[in-house]
């Protein structure tokens, strides 16, 4: 028990202190901007947990981030590399809001669970796309899920400016990019007067128990798990191997597609230009700082939701460069990933544990 | 460093989670001498050698070379000594050549580039001189299991090692090469390399070692000369208890066909006919044995029948109906059972925990999950009860599989095929790398399937197995029948000529 403590204290320094090293680096970065480190870290740091505007941002961050993660530690569990969160996601809000606006007239009960469907499906055909080019054509999914990225951020575009626009952005002559609002009989409930925080988040949390469930206790993820260990095995066992790749790619992009409609749903109520926000490929970094576990992800998407609506606070204080605050956070991500690596390593979480309890 | 005269380890501790794997165990060897380490699976030998290769920092003891403690903490540091190790499950890389593979273990003079064509020039050399016949500029993937025995000798060779760890090298290798290398040991001994030899194959210890120290549960129990000691005396220091391998007793009479092969013709990976025109007959309640030296495509008949080898003709009736070419789920659902020859990578998933490899073929069942839901109560106290009653050597039901001794690996895939009752059961080198106690189990185990009317099909290449167990014995030969012989007229001698290819009465 007192070794357990030991432990936990002993993680959490680890991560302490290898946050300390990243912001110390970044305030270097800072000292050359010409800002001053402890109000930027200020802004960062303590203004985001300090308000419930901050806290109601970070949440609406952690959402998609939650369902992109959870969807790329599915696909590493049949060791397929995920990196078209970012199409299946636009691809995934489109389709929402394509259902949305066409079917205005339904109750909440059920638009709420089509609109999310809808999005599942184009997220997760494209995820599929990649795993059937893989399974059957030996194409490397990185290769294929980026340039699946590149298409679908055409059709996108194409579909938010053309055939999908706002009818009112055409009468009034301005064209902004973006369709129509959703209809309010598909929309996420607000959590909080005048914040943003949604109902998507237990929606969210509810997917990441549910593929927990699928994954560890089911015949399905038994074989899903089984295809990613040792295909040879797999097969041996009876399992279809390639049918599995699959359906591992399109459960990816599927929870991508998610991410997509709850964006549309719960955060701007339409499809616009730049919805996607990186979470494709921020998606990535949670999934394995959550240790490609979907419980372990819930956690690591509360935190980077936290670090990325502070990265936006700091760059209002300080008014620095945008591309000052990215590399500033990172260093963060780079040193919380690295320390992970210290803590999931044997051989250096002795070294270090053993330095940590002689000081204590 | 000078050459090696003596090498000893000293109060060697190492544990593992739930193991003590190694307790205070001490060593000794010379040089031009070979010393034999036994002991049954999971008794510690790969974790000492291991630990000796710098792979594995012991807990406590040390280790003295000429006398002086040396630190190994890294498999090169012990190269530098001139300790190579050869180990049980090899450790190349499958997509590099030869050269690029022996190149990975060398400290070049630059960091930035490196002299293949030396290394390469250095292992032909080094090849011609120890009889090896190696192309260094073949890819390992290209090579049979033997060559890359070879290999792994030649990058041993390659940092002038005098002290050679062998870990079970004949467990795969054709009686034909274990022949070789055992002269080849000769040679090198006379030369002055002291040799550490691990085997489960008393015959060989006895013909190739000069001592033998037995573990048993990590601990030393007995160490003698070899020719103060014979067969059974080991054995029984090994498992602590006398063992005598069962053999089959005469039927005269022997159920319908169960499985049953009609010209069946197969390619291998490389598009090359592997089979050619199999016909074969596995009736209920026997034990049909394939004889045949290694690579004559055993490996292909038994994945054929279990369909994970496509044919192109002919026809495999399993219970009346044929199964060519149908899917591997279709067939293990009809009753087929499978103990592949590769058992770490196809017999069971490394990565999962022990429980997990148990129920590879029973999670779609019922009482093992509902619909689609794993009973983990059930799957638990099924794993628990498998693990004794197979006396699985594991910390636990939740330990990764990987994590086993070779011979406990086995354990687990004879106890799913067996357990699961199939009409019919395809056993591909079953004892391979299994010690002589559970050598026994497994040959009784076999033998009561077989009485319970189960189908056996016994590929292997112990002659002494195939002729104890079998009730006929069908060698096999450039992918076809050679002949099917009885049980009762086979003599080692007869198989022997067959199995190179020589039918008696044909020239
Ligand atoms: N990396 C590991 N992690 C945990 N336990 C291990 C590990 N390696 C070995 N063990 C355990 O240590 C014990 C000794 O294993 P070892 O591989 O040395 O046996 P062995 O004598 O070589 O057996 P075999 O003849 O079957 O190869 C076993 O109980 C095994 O489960
Ligand atoms: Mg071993």
């Amino acid at each position: 028990m007192k070794n357990n403590l030991k432990e936990i204290l002993f993680n959490i320094a680890v991560l302490l202190g290898s946050f300390i090293i990243a912001l110390f680096l970044g305030s270097i970065i800072l000292l050359i901007a010409g800002v001053n480190p402890l109000v930027a870290y200020h802004a960062m740091i303590i203004r985001p947990v300090s308000n419930i505007y901050g806290l109601s941002e970070a949440v609406v961050r952690a959402i998609p981030l939650m369902m992109v993660g959870i969807g790329i530690s599915i696909a590493f569990r049949s060791k397929m590399i995920n990196i078209g969160g970012e199409g299946q996601i636009q691809l995934g809000a489109i389709a929402a809001g394509a259902a949305a606006l066409a079917l205005p007239g339904l109750p909440k009960v059920i638009l709420i669970p089509v609109v999310i469907l809808a999005g599942f499906t184009a997220g997760g055909i494209w995820g599929g796309i990649a795993g059937w080019m893989k399974a059957k054509l030996s194409v490397n999914e990185v290769l294929s899920t980026v340039m699946l990225n590149y298409i679908a951020f055409q059709i996108y575009l194409y579909l938010i400016r053309g055939p999908l626009i706002d009818p009112s952005e055409l009468a009034w002559g301005t064209g902004v990019p973006q369709t129509a609002r959703m209809p309010d009989s598909s929309i996420f409930q607000r959590l909080i007067q005048g914040q943003r925080i949604h109902s998507g988040i237990f929606i969210a949390i509810i997917i990441a128990f549910l593929v927990y469930f699928l994954l560890w206790r089911t015949t399905f993820g038994f074989r899903l798990r089984a295809v990613g260990e040792e295909p040879k095995a797999a097969n041996y066992a009876g399992v279809k191997v390639d049918k599995y790749l699959v359906l591992a790619m399109i459960l990816s992009g599927g929870l991508a597609g998610i991410a997509g409609s709850i964006e549309v749903i719960g955060v701007h109520h339409r499809v616009l230009e730049g919805l996607s926000a990186n979470y494709g490929f921020s998606g990535i970094v949670v999934a394995l700082f959550g240790r490609l576990h979907p419980l372990g992800v819930i956690p690591a998407s509360f935190f980077f939701g936290l670090l990325l609506i502070g990265a936006e606070m700091m760059q209002r204080a300080v008014d620095i460069p945008s591309a000052l605050v990215i590399s500033i956070q990172g260093l963060v991500i780079l040193a919380v990933v690295s320390s992970n690596l210290i803590l999931e390593n044997p051989k250096y979480r002795k070294k270090f544990l053993s330095f940590f309890v002689q000081k204590l | 460093m000078g050459k090696i005269q003596s090498m000893e380890m000293v109060d060697i501790t190492k544990t593992f989670p739930g193991v003590i794997a190694n307790k205070d165990v001490n060593l000794k060897v010379e040089s031009g001498e070979v010393l034999a380490l036994l002991g049954e699976n999971g008794a510690g030998k790969t974790t000492l050698m291991n630990i000796l290769y710098g792979l594995y920092k012991p807990n406590g003891g040390k280790v003295l070379i000429n006398g002086k403690e040396v630190n190994i903490d890294s498999p090169q540091k012990a190269l530098e000594l001139g300790i190579g190790m050869v180990h049980q499950h090899f450790m190349l890389v499958p997509s590099l050549t030869v050269t690029e593979n022996v190149a990975l273990g060398i400290k070049f003079k630059s960091k930035f580039s490196m002299n293949l064509d030396r290394v390469a020039e250095k292992i032909k050399k080094l090849s011609e001189l120890h009889n090896m016949n190696i192309n260094p500029n073949l890819l390992i993937s290209d090579l049979s299991v033997g060559e890359r025995q070879k290999v792994e000798i030649i990058k041993a060779l390659y940092h002038e090692a005098n002290l050679l760890v062998l870990d079970e090298p004949t467990a795969a290798l054709t009686p034909q090469e274990t022949d070789q290398l055992i002269k080849w040991l000769r040679s090198v001994i006379g030369e002055g390399m002291g040799v550490i030899f691990i085997s489960h194959k008393l015959n060989e210890v006895m013909e190739v070692s000069d001592r033998v120290e037995v573990l048993r549960n990590g601990e030393n129990v007995y160490s003698t000369k070899t020719s103060e000691t014979n067969i059974d005396e080991l054995a029984r220091n090994m498992a602590g208890r006398d063992v005598k391998l069962p053999t089959a007793e005469r039927k005269s009479k022997y159920g319908e066909d169960i499985v049953n092969l009609k010209d069946v013709w197969a390619k291998n990976e490389r598009g090359i006919d592997a089979l050619r025109g199999i016909n074969l007959n596995i009736r209920k309640g026997e034990i049909l044995g394939i004889a045949g030296v290694s690579g004559n495509g055993q490996k292909e008949l038994a994945e054929a029948i279990a369909g994970l080898q496509k044919i192109y003709k002919g026809e495999i009736r399993f219970k009346g109906e044929n199964i060519a070419n149908k899917s591997v789920q279709q067939i293990i659902d009809k009753g087929m059972g499978f103990v592949p020859e590769d058992r770490l990578h196809m017999g069971t998933i490394p990565g999962f925990k022990v429980k997990e490899n148990m129920i590879l073929k029973d999670y779609l069942r019922d009482p093992f999950s509902k619909i689609f839901l794993l009973d983990r109560t059930y799957i638990n106290d099924y794993c628990k009860s498998t693990v004794d009653e197979y006396d699985v050597r594991c910390p636990n039901i939740n330990t990764p599989t990987h994590a086993l001794s070779g011979g406990n690996i086995q354990k687990v895939i004879l106890s799913r095929e067996l357990k699961r009752n199939p009409d019919a059961l395809i056993a591909s080198y079953p004892i391979r790398g299994v010690d002589i106690a559970s050598v026994q189990y497994i040959h009784e185990k076999l033998l009561e399937a077989r009485d319970n009317d189960m189908a056996i099909l016994l590929i292997t290449e112990e002659l002494d197995e195939l002729i104890n167990l079998s009730d006929r014995i069908a060698v096999i030969y450039e992918g076809q029948i050679l002949d099917i012989i009885d049980a009762k007229e086979a003599d080692k001698s007869r198989l022997g000529l067959l199995m190179a290819g020589v039918k008696e009465g044909v020239s």
